[in-house]
């Protein structure tokens, strides 16, 4: 019988249905996840940056603790949300893509938005009295201030989606790892080990990597021109 | 000479009458009482910690006094008709056109007219050739070119420049001074600091002495570089140190 390598390599270059099913998914439901963490968290983190009011500390604080939230306990707390019984029980999310997004979704926010604070933070102090001159209010600073931060913003948003690429236990918990329905590349990945299927479990690993490899080598390409060309 | 339209109400004189700004329970500025009068090139002179940027931002609108009034005649708040240019000017990272561009958007201007306001800015100030370049990696005399040009583009009535120069080499201070003059020569009424008196001289044609935050001689230029009657302004065009 062949090494898990060699079944890995077939698999990839053979073009698999299945394999490419998972991929697809698994890009679907984190891609989701990172664009709408960030229409709140860029938004959110650039307000909280510049708008005092009493609490705020409490909020910057929660918001540091939560981009240490354990995947299986924020994958815990939609299920809750979601299950027959919890609040949003009558809406039958749960076991879909729509709930494993929404799961990935609270674990890239807290990034998000963090990042996005201490991004515009540095920016508003140093761009604060020119704005005010121009004739910007603090609210026309906010998108001001997230596109001249935008090459600094990028890093945090590659942060967020590594963060949800790579976990297991959310998208678990919420969507079941159900086969051609919420099956993950990595939640494949551990049901494949399991069972002492590697070959698949290979395949799927290499391509995570290299997906994270490109991703992280795109934004890093990206960074550096943006330097150079725009000081 | 293409001069913007300026249809906004007089926005001058600016009535500053009592004016005190302090921090720290420390007295900056104590008592200021003067008027800005249109169409004059007034500059601003006083050792270090004197409190004349101070006195601009609080003329700008960027602070507020803590006692005192300053008055627009055009009764506005906040003037929109004014425009400031710092010692070292925050450029967006982006676009030199874009960086024209972002303060008109900002008063509301239609596309049509902010591009048509841009095209004529570029091509007064000889920024046409920069136009695509990004704003942060121009040089030092050509980022202060394009911030002023970036204060002419917003049409205001009154100019505030704090120590415009003070981080340029001489030929490019000898181009900021004629965009200065020039500027005078169209009406826009220029309120600037400076540490350097031959660039008082050359430009003044009236002159706020500040001493300690408070003011002790305002007067035409002529008769200030003639002889000024405080001990602490002779002193000052003297280049004596004064405490």
């Amino acid at each position: 019988m062949d090494g898990p390598f060699a079944i890995a390599f077939a698999l990839i270059i053979g073009g698999d249905a299945a394999l490419w099913q998972i991929i697809g998914l698994s890009l679907r439901v984190t891609l989701s996840a990172v664009v709408i963490a960030c229409l709140l968290g860029l938004p959110l983190g650039a307000v909280l940056a510049l708008v005092r009011f009493p609490g705020r500390g409490a909020v910057i604080v929660l918001f540091n603790a939560l981009m240490g939230l354990p995947p299986v306990v924020a994958g815990l707390v939609v299920y809750l949300l979601l299950s027959r019984s919890g609040p949003l029980g009558g809406l039958a999310l749960l076991f879909t893509p729509s709930a494993m997004i929404l799961a990935q979704t609270l674990l890239i926010l807290p990034i998000v938005v963090s990042l996005t604070r201490s991004v515009t933070e540095d920016l508003w102090a140093e761009y604060r009295e020119q704005l005010r001159s121009l004739g910007a209010n603090r609210w026309q600073a906010v998108p001001t201030l997230l596109w001249d931060g935008r090459v600094s913003l990028l890093t945090g948003v590659l942060a967020g989606f590594g963060r949800a690429s790579a976990e297991v236990g959310a998208v678990l918990i919420v969507g079941g790892n159900i086969a051609g329905h919420t099956r993950t590349m990595t939640t494949a990945i551990t049901l494949e080990t399991s069972r002492g299927n590697l070959g698949l479990a290979v395949a799927l690993g290499i391509i995570l990597m290299a997906l994270t490899l490109a991703l992280n080598a795109a934004a890093w390409g990206a960074g550096q021109w943006a330097r150079g060309r725009l000081g | 000479m293409t001069a913007l339209p300026r249809t906004d109400p007089p926005i001058l004189p600016l009535r500053l009458q009592g004016v005190s700004f302090a921090a720290g329970g420390q007295t900056l500025l104590d008592g200021i009482t003067l008027d800005i009068t249109p169409g004059r090139r007034l500059i601003v002179l006083g050792a270090n910690g004197a409190g004349k940027s101070l006195f601009l931002r609080l003329c700008h609108g960027l602070i507020e006094p803590s006692a005192g009034h300053i008055r627009w005649a055009s009764g506005e708040a906040r003037a929109r008709a004014q425009a400031m240019v710092f010692q070292r000017p925050v450029l967006l990272r982006r676009s030199v056109m874009a960086n024209l561009e972002y303060p008109l958007a900002l008063m509301g201007l239609p596309r049509a007219q902010r591009r048509d306001t841009v095209a004529r800015t570029l091509d007064r100030f000889g920024l046409a050739a920069l136009a695509e370049r990004p704003a942060r990696l121009l040089s030092g005399g050509e980022q202060q070119r394009l911030a002023l040009a970036r204060a002419w583009a917003m049409a205001p009535q009154v100019l505030f420049l704090d120590e415009p120069c003070a981080a340029l080499d001489p030929s490019a201070t000898r181009i900021i001074e004629a965009m200065i003059s020039d500027f005078a020569a169209e009406g826009i009424t220029i309120v600037m600091t400076t540490h350097d008196l031959g660039q008082a001289r050359r430009l003044a044609q009236d002159v706020a002495f500040l001493h300690r935050g408070r003011l002790i001689e305002h007067r035409p230029a002529a008769d200030f570089f003639a002889g000024p009657e405080a001990p602490e302004a002779r002193a000052f065009l003297a280049g004596d140190l004064i405490w």
